[in-house]
């Protein structure tokens, strides 16, 4: 099972086939054998779940004293002196005896199965099986495949009942919608009638099938195994960063799967990560750059773009009139090549990765870290002050969900209302949107209160401050933007009472979009240069090693727009940003837009706000361009250029070097891997990063590790050191003490070269006071689901319709108030703007709230939003 | 029904009254409770284990030893009685529920007093509403009376008794797919090791599984002393047994006997018995303990009824149900029906008795039907012997529990008996056919 | 169709109250709704799924693997005609063979009135009093043809009363006073049984 740490190789010897074994204590025979070279065939074990030991494929001959006896090798632990023979005659009639029970229903439909070629059974078959079927008797015969959800398709005849779907649909996902019914030879895998399988980790039950049982509707009939070519990447749908493989054929994406990485994914993915392979292909993706001519955008030569591009650059009024928004969808060299543009070349630190609906830089770069692994180790408390996870950050709710179902560990949610993690936390609370920050300072109190807070009553704070205290260890937050709807500033100051009370706390911010944590540590954010460095604190460094360093701070996106929508922004660049659907405040982003002088857009596809822009380039997206990205964690891999881009697309990257060299700075950069170098060896956190560290760390490199930046450079030198020298000594046999010294340089504070500048730090700004309620009004919560309609969802045919609208969610105390009828028609008004829509009565949010998710189709929530204020206020009127 | 002297479990049989409060307690009924509570937990388990009382369910495992299977310092442990009764030829336990329930609910007491079970579980065969009534109208007058619940007798000893019930799954009798069920699962099987009941049984708490005669057993034995149970018997099999014995002898009955005192023959066909063979005709084989066991024949009718002697011999004791079959049975039909009792039965966890099981049925069913070929007996061992390697007694497995190699039973002993039937059958076929047609008729019963 | 009567749920409150667990109530519960309506219908086991917090698709699981728990509909009297080995031995085809050809329907099949379905079952637990058959689970020992085609009329003119509906099994049900419940030990509790720390010499 996955642990944190190593289990010890404190060994327990056994023999396999006459060879001694060191197995872990407590290792399974089946892993311990695989590990020593010997691969024991199995079809329901499965390294990530519990092993129940029903196909009996893995029997092998076990003496532990009594003599030899058939054993599942996936059941049972090595204990000391164990003998064991995978080999032996009885072995092999027992498991050709499990072979030909599978097969004897099996159907002969393996020419037209899509796991034809990587299946398991089939290559038993092959490798060992009889040949010729002894069963004359009909096979078992069930209707051909049955949809057993939106994205997948069940063929019970091809089912071998390993329960490996099953087990992973409850142990893992926590959706038991799937079960064995019926019993005996009439067992078969279904859902209870009209109950789907929806779940959002469904697609991993066609991956572990080990037959072709379970099948993806995106890939059935798509291509055979043998055609597909395959590269390790890392999913870029959200910022927990799983490792999957991408599969194409024919230069297109066929599919991605999971790869088990031991600290973030396990092998899982979710859906939208899983079934997002389908927009790479997706009709409409850019493939050339347009000019806008009068009312249309207009196919043009990259050169006239380009031109276009930088001439406006030039022509800005000073590097303030310049604004830069996005940096998510960008890989770090792409990040790294636009933050040197804006701030190196153009001076402008009007650059921002987020859209509003983030946290602060120094927030994110600042708060003492914790990887997944520290959060979810065993016996831990972790606080919850983050928006839905499963929603938003699946994987890491799987994560979560496995440390507090299996490992003891203690979950505490604080959220705007009740979530897909809620049922799994010890307790679960909330607040009135814009006082989580003064509950929590009262639930890390020295004392109990004797007062309600934020509408929490105070022997639940109290119960929660008991649970709090008794944690322990040091504490772990995950931290993140919960509602859009409400300003940051609420759960920042929340982060700031815990680390003032409790200041050993370890912190995981939570950024929803894909690399945008990779963005803010290239410097995408005003205030901060790459490598996670204060402006001001790194000017020096950065003087010497770039044209120039923007003079002072600069904008947020929010800052920029309200620039923008001012008229005293000339040029904005949108870095596969769509503001006019994702800023949370739309009438802003509109304003914006029409106010900047030029709109450059950068993308893969047209959006709402790129069909403004005055020019459009065709950006390579995921799987067509090769680099590096940063997850929640500040955990650096690899993504991987898998097809190629459609027409004339190109890297961001490639994009920003461009722009610089007409504007008469050569970066040098020719591939990714220059950037690289160069990220490497002058970002602070990311000093000593290499392509050769990365090949050689699958499960990529967290920067900085658990230790003070200083000493983590120096490790990092004195590994490379060490290699070089090791090198050196092989090829010329000389020992190189010396040159370790010489090249080290090291001075009394560790530091290379004496002059890093200090990590950014945590700061945090008192918040806006928020204004009292008044009993008629509501206080707004903004939330995401999983499937919406941003733009890859939406080109991905299989997801595009699962996004489920959006209806006002109050809390039926509240209905009962107003005296609306659940799913009547209400108008919702703010100082901004008013909606109608139906409602539905939700005990999940608190009194005095209510509840919208954005993104959804026909209900634009950011019409409602100023972002100006603390919090919306709403009021509802029926309709 | 005829009943041997002495008679341990069954002696209120008789009585109208037997399963009243007060027809008990006009029998002796609850002293052992009272006794035991004077006493200490201690003393009541080590009278159970000085009795050698051997489990009535099947494997015959000692039931004081189990109760010392329990892991020390694990709270808390329950008791749950098996009283699933459905193996082919078996009736007792039915018997025991429905006309004496005071008797086993005394008896779970007494357990529960010994092992320190927190809570009981009496899981009672679905099929069996009258049972489930006897049972529940005695809990509850049980309950009012003091003997059950809170401070049993005015003491610190409580236990609540659970009546329970099943929904029609043989497989469910199998103690760990008993557990399962209990906690409303599938009745499949666990895998043991790693976890026996025992140590880790019912919601992965220590669990002490005891079938319905074993616990009945109890009262007796503390009313009487362990010594006194012990000194009935054979030196390996302590106390008195209910055999079952059915089929075609002329008064099938249930009976209490001694073990080891009698033999099979006696049992066959002593008067007091099942007094003889229907018709008087020969015998052609029997099966001794249920359908799971190997069939003896002929020479097997001297043994005596003493578990270790018969497991010896190459079967079992098992349940205690004697099947008799006289000469006119048909080998290949007796054999057909109890395979496919297993195939029905199998709860499809393993793949080779899920798979195994039915093929085998169904080649067996073709050789019935008329469809055999000559190298189906062959194919009959070799699938027998995928499922349980060796073919040999006490069997090996390839599959978690021992339904599967069950269904091995009668084939081997069919088939090493009575081949030559089996070979008429497919002559007979080879003769009057052709070619194997494509769709083989289902049998009538098949539906 | 039928989620359960208020009355019902009440019952399955009991049931779920007397274990550690509330799934180990499924069972019962599901007998419960069998009893209520005849047959498992959807609504039944999505409601009971409810009670004891588990999806329908658990339910359904536990519900399929028991057969004694019927999706469908059968008729109101099932009779259960054993043929496994110690009955088969004793005439249990043959009154099996009978039964068809009385009710004109084969095993699982239900007559046209709704009134009997019949099964062929495997050993219910009364070999030595074989041929066999249970009828709504209650038993009838040694049965001829005749005493089968007796039984029968009698069922269909009603004069059985001591047969329930299908779906009923016991009649008694167990309820245990408030104050002598000792109380569900769920697995949680680690504490020693009182009875075994004190007593050296017994509690009484
Ligand atoms: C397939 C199978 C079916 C069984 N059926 C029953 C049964 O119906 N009743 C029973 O008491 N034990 C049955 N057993 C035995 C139980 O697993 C268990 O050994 C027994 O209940 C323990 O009680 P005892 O020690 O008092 O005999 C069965 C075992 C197997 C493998
Ligand atoms: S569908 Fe696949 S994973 Fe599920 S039980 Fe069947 S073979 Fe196993
Ligand atoms: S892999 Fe061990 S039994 Fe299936």
């Amino acid at each position: 099972m996955p642990e944190s740490e190593a289990p010890p190789i404190d060994g327990v010897s056994v023999e396999i086939n006459g060879h001694e074994v060191i197995a872990r204590k407590g290792e399974l025979l089946i892993d311990a054998a695989e590990r020593a070279g010997t691969y024991i065939p199995r079809f329901c074990y499965h390294e990530r779940m519990k092993p129940v030991g029903m196909c009996r494929m893995c029997l092998v001959e076990v003496d532990t004293g009594r003599g030899p006896a058939l054993q599942p090798s996936c059941m049972i632990e090595c204990t000391p002196g164990m003998k064991v023979d995978t080999e032996s005659e009885i072995t092999k009639k027992a498991q050709d005896g499990v072979l030909e029970f599978l097969l004897v229903n099996h159907p002969l439909d393996c020419p037209v199965c899509d796991k034809g070629g990587e299946c398991p059974l089939q290559d038993q078959t092959m490798a060992f099986g009889p040949g010729e079927s002894r069963f004359v008797e009909e096979k078992r015969h069930k209707e051909k495949p049955i949809p057993i959800s939106d994205l997948v398709l069940l063929d019970r005849e091809r089912c071998i009942l390993c329960d490996r779907c099953t087990r992973f649909a409850k142990e893992v996902a926590g959706d038991p919608l799937i079960h064995f019914i019926n019993r005996g030879n009439d067992t078969e895998i279904n859902t209870f009638p009209d109950e789907p399988f929806s779940s959002y980790f469904s697609g991993n039950t066609v991956q572990i099938c080990p037959v072709g049982a379970l099948t993806a509707s995106s890939y059935r009939f798509k291509a055979r195994p043998w055609d597909l070519d395959t590269t390790e990447s890392t999913c870029q749908m959200c910022s927990v960063g799983c490792r999957i493989s991408i599969d194409s054929s024919r230069d297109e994406v066929q599919r991605f799967a999971g790869v088990d990485i031991d600290p973030v994914n396990w092998g899982w993915l979710c859906d939208k990560g899983r079934f997002s392979s389908e927009a790479v292909n997706a009709d409409g993706r850019l493939s050339e750059p347009l000019l806008r001519e009068g009312d249309s955008l207009i196919p043009a030569r990259w050169s006239d773009a380009i031109r276009r591009v930088s001439d406006a650059l030039a022509k800005a009024s000073s590097p303030q009139a310049i604004g830069i928004i996005g940096g998510a969808r960008l890989t770090n060299e792409d990040n790294y090549a636009w933050a040197k543009l804006a701030k190196g070349v153009l001076g402008t630190d009007n650059v921002d990765a987020q859209l509003g609906d983030g946290l602060p830089a120094e927030v994110v770069l600042g708060l003492p870290a914790a990887t997944i692994d520290e959060v979810c180790a065993p016996g831990g408390t972790v606080l919850l002050l983050a928006p839905d996870v499963k929603e938003e950050l699946p994987v890491l709710f799987l994560r979560l969900r496995h440390a507090a179902v299996s490992d003891r560990v203690t979950l505490i949610e604080i959220s705007p209302r009740t979530t897909g993690i809620t049922s799994l936390a010890k307790a679960s609370v909330q607040p009135r949107p814009g006082e989580v920050g003064e509950l929590v300072r009262a639930l890390v109190a020295r004392s109990n209160t004797d007062r309600d807070i934020a509408g929490i009553a105070a022997e639940e704070i109290n119960a929660i401050r008991a649970l709090l205290s008794a944690a322990n260890g040091p504490l772990k937050v995950v931290l993140g933007r919960a509602s859009v709807a409400e300003s940051a500033d609420a759960v920042v100051d929340a982060a700031a009472a815990v680390i003032e009370a409790r200041p050993d706390t370890r912190f995981l911010p939570v950024l929803r979009r894909a690399n945008v944590r990779g963005a803010l540590d290239m410097g995408m954010a005003p205030g901060v240069l790459p490598g996670r460095v204060a402006l001001e604190d790194a000017r020096e460094w950065y003087e010497s090693r770039w044209a120039k360093v923007p003079a002072s701070r600069g904008l947020d996106t929010e800052g920029i727009l309200r620039a923008a929508a001012d008229g005293r922004i000339d040029v904005l660049v949108l870095l596969g940003a769509d503001p006019l659907s994702d800023f949370p405040d739309q009438d802003l982003a509109a304003r914006a837009l029409t106010g900047a002088r030029t709109v450059v857009s950068i993308d893969t596809i047209l959006n709402a706000s790129s069909r403004r822009a005055d020019v459009v380039l065709a950006a390579a997206g995921f799987a067509e361009k090769a680099g590096t990205t940063t997850n929640v964690e500040g955990r650096v891999n690899t993504v991987s250029q898998r097809v190629t881009p459609p027409g004339t697309a190109r890297a961001d990257w490639m994009l920003a070097t461009e722009i610089a060299s007409r504007l008469g700075v050569e970066f040098g950069f020719s591939s990714p891997q220059d950037i690289l170098d160069e990220i490497g060896s002058i970002t602070p956190a990311y000093l000593g990063l290499s392509i050769e560290a990365l090949a050689a760390s699958p499960d990529g490199i967290v920067l900085p590790l658990d230790l003070p930046v200083d000493e983590l450079v120096d490790e990092i030198i004195e590994e490379i050191i060490k290699d070089v020298a090791a090198e050196i000594e092989t090829e010329t046999g000389e020992p190189v003490d010396e040159f370790i010294d010489v090249l080290a340089m090291t001075d009394d504070d560790g530091f290379v070269a004496g002059s890093t500048p200090r990590l950014v730090s945590f700061v945090a700004d008192a918040p806006l006071p928020v204004p009292p309620l008044d009993s008629y009004a509501f206080r707004l919560i903004a939330t995401r689901k999983l499937y919406d309609q941003g733009t890859i969802v939406q080109s991905a045919t299989s997801l595009a319709p699962l996004a489920p609208g959006t209806s006002l969610l109050v809390n039926p105390w509240d209905l009962d108030r107003l005296g609306v009828a659940e799913s009547g028609r209400v108008t919702v008004r703010s100082s901004r703007s008013s909606l109608t829509l139906s409602v539905t009565s939700d005990p999940g949010v608190p009194r005095g709230a209510a509840a919208l998710v954005v993104s959804q189709a026909d209900v634009r929530v950011g019409e409602l939003i100023d972002v100006g204020d603390p919090v919306t206020e709403i009021r509802i009127e029926t309709a | 029904m005829t009943i041997d002297v002495p008679r341990i479990i069954t002696s209120r049989f008789d009585r109208d009254d037997s399963f009243t409060l007060s027809g008990y307690e006009a029998t002796g009924g609850y002293q052992a409770l009272r006794k035991a509570l004077a006493s200490s937990p201690q003393a009541v388990a080590d009278e159970v284990k000085t009795a050698s009382l051997l489990g009535r369910g099947g494997a015959g495992f000692p039931a004081g030893v189990k109760w010392g299977l329990a892991p020390e310092n694990v709270w808390p442990r329950y008791l749950v009685v098996n009283g699933d009764e459905s193996e082919p030829g078996t009736y007792k336990d039915r018997m025991l529920m429905e006309l004496d329930p005071h008797q086993l609910i005394e008896g779970v007491l007494l357990a529960c007093y010994g092992i320190g079970c927190g809570q009981a579980f009496l899981y009672v065969r679905g099929e069996m509403p009258l049972a489930q009534e006897r049972i529940a109208q005695a809990l509850n007058d049980a309950y009012a009376a003091g003997y059950v619940g809170k401070n049993i007798l005015g003491t610190n000893f409580s236990v609540d008794v659970i009546l329970s019930w099943g929904a029609g799954a043989y497989i469910v009798g199998e103690e760990t797919a008993l557990i399962e069920s209990l906690e409303g699962n599938r009745g499949m099987p666990r895998l043991k090791p790693p976890f026996f009941p025992a140590a880790k049984g019912l919601y992965m708490q220590p669990t002490i599984v005891n079938n319905v005669e074993t616990l009945s057993n109890l009262p007796w034995i503390i009313n009487n002393g362990g010594e006194a149970f012990a000194a009935l018997g054979a030196e390996t099999s302590r106390g008195t047994r209910m055999f079952a014995v059915s089929g075609h002898v002329k008064n099938p009955g249930v009976f209490e006997v001694e073990y080891g005192v009698s033999t099979f023959r006696d049992l066959i066909f002593k008067p007091e018995y099942a007094g003889g063979i229907l018709g008087d005709r020969e015998l052609k084989a029997f099966i001794p303990g249920g359908a799971s066991a190997p069939w003896f024949f002929e020479e097997h009718l001297n043994l005596p009824l003493e578990k270790v002697t018969v497991d010896r011999a190459g079967s079992m004791l098992g349940s205690g149900a004697i099947v008799v079959m006289d000469e006119t049975t048909d080998a290949v039909k007796s054999c057909l029906r109890i395979v496919r009792f297993f195939a029905r039965e199998s709860c499809g966890k393993c793949t080779p008795c899920r798979e195994g099981t039915t093929w085998l049925e169904q080649i067996l069913q073709r050789i019935y039907d008329g469809y055999g070929r000559p190298t189906d007996l062959d194919l009959l061992m070799d699938v027998s012997d995928n499922i349980s390697p060796g073919i040999s007694w006490p069997p090996k497995q390839t599959t978690i529990c021992p339904l599967g190699p069950s269904a091995v039973s009668p084939i081997a002993s069919a088939m090493k008996r009575f081949r030559p039937e089996f070979e008429a059958r497919i002559a007979f076929a080879e003769q009057n056919r052709s070619s194997v047609p494509v769709d083989f008729p289902k049998a009538a019963s098949h539906a | 169709m039928a989620r359960l009567t208020a009355e019902n749920v009440e019952l399955a409150t009991e049931i779920i109250g007397h274990f550690p667990r509330p799934k180990s109530a499924l069972i019962p519960l599901l007998h419960l709704a069998q009893e209520q309506d005849g047959h498992l219908t959807d609504d039944a086991m999505v409601h009971i799924a409810d009670l004891v917090d588990v999806t329908p698709a658990e339910v359904l699981g536990t519900a399929s693997f028991y057969e004694m728990f019927k999706m469908e509909p059968v008729g109101r009297y099932m009779v259960n005609i054993c043929t496994n080995i110690s009955c088969q031995l004793r005439g249990g085809e043959e009154l099996l063979e009978h039964a068809e050809n009385t009710l004109g329907i084969r095993p699982g099949q239900t007559t046209a009135d709704g009134l009997f379905t019949i099964e062929d079952v495997e050993c219910i637990a009364a070999c030595t009093e074989a041929p066999c058959l249970q009828v709504n689970y209650r038993y009838f020992h040694k049965i001829t043809n005749n005493e089968f085609d007796e039984l029968i009329s009698e069922l269909r003119s009603g004069a059985r009363s001591d047969i329930p509906a299908h779906g009923t099994l016991a009649q008694v049900r167990q309820h245990i006073p408030a104050d002598r419940q000792a109380g569900s030990v769920v697995p949680e509790n680690t504490e020693v049984p009182v009875w075994l720390s004190v007593s050296e010499d017994g509690n009484a």
